[in-house]
């Protein structure tokens, strides 16, 4: 399997060092961490998140003005350890606390609570978390208990990210992140396996006239192995689990994410989010704001995702509040 | 009282190096046994997190056996990674602060209590998911009760720990997977030995072979504390040694819970 790489086991390396090149970061000595260039920000509420690298632009993508503070890489699909995670933590405070965004997998989990620990030992940082679990494919996976945490993770960055902006404290931040988890729903497939640095090859085998729904954004089997659905098909399949979980009233005004998995043409990702917008107009919702492009990725995975995010007035604020990172840019107010 | 502790720190040293060879030894074993149910790197992640330790304990200047301790949970969180990080080297480090002003019979109480609850809030698993924690729980449940009610001395009660434990990981096999990666195969993890469970078992019965050392018990060979651990010796032993005794067997025993987790 072709890759442009050097060696597999210095990719992430690499990756961060090519990061801090092109954008306002700096990492952390002898770490996978990295933060803003300007972290910590004094009086600010910190936020921070992590997990496995091979899902870029997440996490360290979102750093920057009204998103993330820090970011830690773990190896390819690989949690980050502790220790990295708790000089994050420590790095990011501003004297108000840092808020971790944890997506629902048992080893983010586990070393996130870990580095809470960890930092307490060694500071007196004020730590506050969201486990994000909005997909809706399966209740338990090969990586977790309950949901998985996928591209719903996102939209928690962006409110968790405005609400310390513009000065919400730890308690505010946290219970705006804990609302927009509640009101969040995802459900993503997969046209082709994705394929790992370091194994070379795909993860699982999908015949070229399969397709996977319900996978997560590790190559974990999904719910259903079908035969080749057209974009439409797909769509439909994918939009009535989310809504069937999100239970929607008519009149409900809602923010979407059609989501690449990394290896898929942004026409194709289009042709998904024209009849997405076709049939939430058709379930009597409306759509406030719509997103379409790789935000959440599973390295070269063919295959996308679709997030609904149930809003009201604080979460339209929240969205709307400007924002400035290379994965995510909001200009303001409108 | 600081000879004391130097003693005890020595005995960390000592128990730590037993267990890293131990596991270094069973490294296919483990892997293997992880290779049916989980993600065949369990031999290899426990290796490298205790040689590590092995390492980050020799360059420490602690002196007092918290803080080593401490230091060999923090190693094992940085170098092991994965869920068994936190549950093995997280639970040790948090269990450790139990141990500060020394290890006795009654600290490494504490810390085999603190460590098991850190696993299994951690870990969210309980008896019979077929985890470490059948293996831990009634090794620590044993160790307790022996300490607290039966009064019994530390290196009997540790030796009933240890056969305790190894009942758990007898346990393990004939039961299906709740929790962990095994829990994807379902029925399919049955008839399989848990991985974790077995290399608890395994650092506990090496903390008891330095403990033995340590407070001359008559253990060498197999362990089994109905048969080798003559109570009555160990008593002689015991008060022969004082405070030192005690605190020997009590330090292997806190460490060993801390560093049986998975």
């Amino acid at each position: 399997m072709k890759k442009l790489i050097n060696e597999p086991d210095r990719v992430v390396d690499e990756m961060l060092e090519g990061m801090v090149a092109a954008h306002d970061l700096r990492r952390l000595d002898g770490t996978e961490v990295v933060v803003r260039e300007d972290a910590p920000v004094e009086g600010k509420v910190g936020i921070v998140s992590g997990g496995g690298s091979g899902h870029e632009p997440t996490h360290a993508g979102y750093i920057g003005d009204g998103m993330l503070d820090g970011a830690a890489a773990g190896a390819v699909f690989t949690s980050p350890t502790a220790d990295q995670l708790s000089e994050m933590i420590q790095a990011c405070d501003g004297g108000e606390g840092v808020f971790c965004v944890i997506k629902n997998y048992e080893g983010d989990v586990m070393n996130f609570e870990t580095a809470v620990e960890m930092a307490g030992m060694e500071s007196d940082v004020e730590v506050e978390s969201v486990v994000v679990d909005d997909d809706v494919a399966v209740e338990d996976s090969l990586y977790t208990s309950g949901r998985r945490g996928v591209c719903g993770t996102i939209f928690v960055h962006k409110v968790a990210g405005a609400a310390a902006h513009r000065g919400d404290d730890l308690e505010e931040v946290k219970r705006v992140a804990e609302k927009t988890n509640d009101r969040v729903g995802t459900m993503g497939m997969a046209l082709t396996s994705c394929v790992t640095p370091e194994k070379g090859e795909p993860t699982f085998d999908l015949s070229a006239d399969e397709i996977e729904l319900g996978i997560g954004i590790h190559g974990e089997p999904g719910t259903e192995r079908t035969d080749v659905m057209s974009a439409d098909e797909i769509t439909d399949h994918l939009i009535e689990a989310v809504l069937d979980d999100l239970d929607l009233e008519s009149g409900a005004e809602v923010a979407t994410i059609v989501n690449g998995m990394g290896g898929t043409p942004l026409m194709e990702l289009y042709v998904v989010n024209r009849r997405l917008q076709e049939l939430l107009g058709e379930a009597g919702l409306e759509t406030w704001d719509a997103r379409v492009g790789d935000y959440m990725t599973s390295l070269d995975m063919e295959g996308c995702s679709i997030t609904v995010l149930e809003l009201d007035d604080e979460l339209k604020e929240l969205l709307a509040h400007p924002a400035e990172t290379p994965g995510l840019t909001v200009a303001g107010e409108r | 009282m600081a000879a004391d502790l130097d003693h005890q720190c020595d005995l960390v040293v000592t128990a730590l190096e037993a267990v890293a060879d131990r596991l270094a030894e069973e490294k296919s074993t483990l892997t293997e046994l992880d290779s049916a149910i989980g993600d065949a790197d369990h031999g290899a992640n426990m290796n490298r997190g205790f040689q590590a330790a092995l390492e980050q304990v020799s360059e420490s200047d602690a002196d007092d056996p918290a803080d080593l301790v401490k230091t060999i949970g923090v190693a094992l969180v940085s170098e092991v990674g994965g869920a068994s990080g936190p549950l093995y080297g997280g639970s040790i480090m948090s269990a450790s602060q139990e141990l500060e002003g020394g290890i006795t019979a009654d600290s490494s109480v504490a810390f085999a209590e603190t460590y098991l609850e850190t696993v299994e809030s951690r870990g969210k698993a309980s008896v019979g998911d077929k985890t470490m924690i059948d293996a831990l729980t009634p090794a620590v449940h044993t160790y307790k009760k022996s300490i607290e009610v039966d009064d019994t001395e530390p290196l009997e009660a540790l030796a009933k720990a240890v056969d305790a434990a190894r009942r758990g990981v007898e346990f393990t096999t004939p039961i299906r997977a709740k929790k962990g990666r095994a829990s994807y195969l379902g029925w399919r993890s049955v008839g399989h030995q848990d991985p974790g469970a077995t290399s608890t078992f395994m650092i506990l019965e090496e903390l008891l072979a330095v403990a033995a050392e340590e407070l001359d018990g008559d253990l060498e060979g197999e362990v089994d504390a109905e048969a080798d651990v003559d109570p009555a010796e160990l008593e002689g032993e015991s008060d022969e040694s004082g405070p030192t005794g005690e605190t020997g067997g009590g330090g292997s025993e806190a460490e060993s819970p801390s560093e049986g987790d998975d």
